[in-house]
């Protein structure tokens, strides 16, 4: 199994179980405030919590927590930039550059500053960032809550293709057509657990 | 050099200043002269009351008392670092972080200056070291208490860019560098504006004293210059580590950022 996770418990409460595959697109919902957000913020260790994850069979206690977060990126619906342009943020820049065009961006925005880029082009952006860095798993919340139906599916042409090159994907939605799309399988979250649904 | 001894009727002819200033305030109605009159016999009682203190310790030449009298001062300092911040860690970690900034960094300046510069015999004699100390607790001090009101500040405002970088697999260091380093530069500047304007637009408070002292110029001027060097360097190093404990301590062994260690003194 590329993830597991098991037992997992903190504020939103729990415990939580749930594995994905390599190569695997698990789509997580539930209603807003449940904590989905903050699911996905435990499993890569960015808040305080409770429980076994592993990669591989390998437990991140065993690793140092930035080796861990380099394997299991999370993304937030509302990313952070700690640079003024958008260049410094890519690395490396060179992968980057193939990635713009596939999103609909074009490649003048990398030397924008942040502030004058669409918040649709900074969520765009923003998967970038964490796709070139060639994470095993990544961890998407609510991908496209800024960006219009033809950018939407192209962020989901993305994905799939992700999938093909083995790489595991969370994604935390509210748009039920695009779950439909986009899910292997799906999980409902409530604050005492996630339920997997049957497609 | 003959130190001036100041009479007690001069000190109350000038003292009639505050005076002018508190009837003035009566007859305008600028409200101050309650303040001014409580901070002018405060001011008073302390400086005499130090100078008290001085005269015994000086006198007694014992090591354990100068220590003692360092000590206390050094925990005024760190005390007051975390009195007038906008955010703050909890009382007992707001005075560690900030000890443990000030108290190694004027410690290692202090004892490089009274062993090679100025070398009082012995190096510890406390008519040298605790007005020594005492300067550069109060720039130290200066220091540190700048750093950390912005350094907690930058982290409160800016968690979304900090907690990107962690969440992009960087290390604590690394995603906290930016506001470090911006809260050391912010809290140099004060001290960087010192040394360039020294001399120009004002001159020194110690040079000011000696001179007034009967000091030679020139003698006064190096004696000057080798405290704006300690001041400097107690002030990089001060604000250096301040910053470094206040990384290690909002974060955790798992390397999250964790702001929620901050306390708002709004609330």
């Amino acid at each position: 199994m590329l993830l597991d996770v098991s037992g997992l418990t903190g504020l939103p409460g729990g415990p939580y179980h749930f594995t994905l595959a390599a190569g695997e697109c698990v789509v997580i919902s539930g209603a807003s405030g449940i904590g989905k957000s903050l699911l996905l913020r435990m499993v890569a260790d960015l808040d305080e919590n409770h429980g076994d994850v592993s990669l591989h069979g390998v437990s991140r206690a065993s690793m140092p927590a930035p080796h861990w977060r380099r394997q299991v990126i999370y993304n937030p619906a509302e990313p952070g930039w700690w640079a003024e342009q958008v260049r410094p943020h890519m690395r490396p820049a060179e992968a980057a550059l193939a990635l713009l065009p596939r999103l609909g961006l074009q490649e003048k925005l990398l030397d924008a500053p942040v502030s004058q880029l669409s918040t649709g082009e900074r969520q765009r952006m923003a998967l970038i960032r964490a796709v070139i860095r060639e994470p095993r798993v990544l961890l998407l919340d609510e991908p496209s809550s800024a960006l219009d139906e033809a950018s939407t599916l192209r962020m989901e042409a993305l994905l799939a293709q992700l999938t093909t090159t083995g790489m595991g994907l969370v994604v935390v939605t509210h748009n039920e057509a695009q779950a439909r799309r986009i899910a292997h399988r799906r999980y409902v979250m409530t604050s005492g657990c996630l339920a997997e649904i049957i497609v | 050099m003959n130190p001036v001894n100041l009479s007690p009727a001069s000190l109350g002819i000038t003292s009639s200043l505050i005076l002018l200033c508190a009837a003035l305030s009566l007859i305008l109605s600028l409200q101050v002269h309650r303040a001014l009159l409580i901070a002018a016999v405060r001011m008073v009682v302390q400086l005499l009351l130090v100078g008290f203190v001085l005269r015994l310790i000086f006198e007694s030449s014992n090591v354990w008392l100068t220590l003692l009298a360092a000590a206390a001062m050094a925990a005024a300092a760190s005390y007051e670092v975390g009195a007038r911040q906008e955010y703050r860690l909890p009382r007992a970690w707001q005075l560690l972080t900030a000890g443990s900034a000030i108290v190694p960094s004027t410690l290692i300046v202090t004892v490089l200056a009274l062993t090679t510069a100025l070398r009082p015999s012995p190096w510890y004699d406390a008519r040298e070291a605790l007005p020594l100390a005492g300067i550069l607790l109060g720039n130290v001090m200066n220091a540190v208490s700048l750093s950390l009101n912005s350094f907690f500040g930058m982290v409160r405002r800016e968690r979304a860019s900090i907690e990107a970088r962690l969440a992009l697999g960087e290390g604590r260091y690394v995603a906290l560098q930016g506001a470090a380093v911006r809260s050391i530069r912010m809290a140099l500047i004060p001290t960087i504006n010192v040394m360039s304007a020294a001399g120009i637009i004002t001159l020194p408070g110690i040079m000011t004293g000696q001179l007034l002292a009967g000091m030679d110029p020139i003698a006064a001027a190096k004696y000057q210059i080798l405290l704006m060097f300690l001041i400097v360097g107690g002030n990089c190093l001060g604000a250096f580590a301040a910053v470094y404990v206040a990384i290690f301590r909002l974060t955790d062994k798992r390397e999250r950022l964790r702001a929620d260690r901050l306390e708002s003194r709004a609330k």
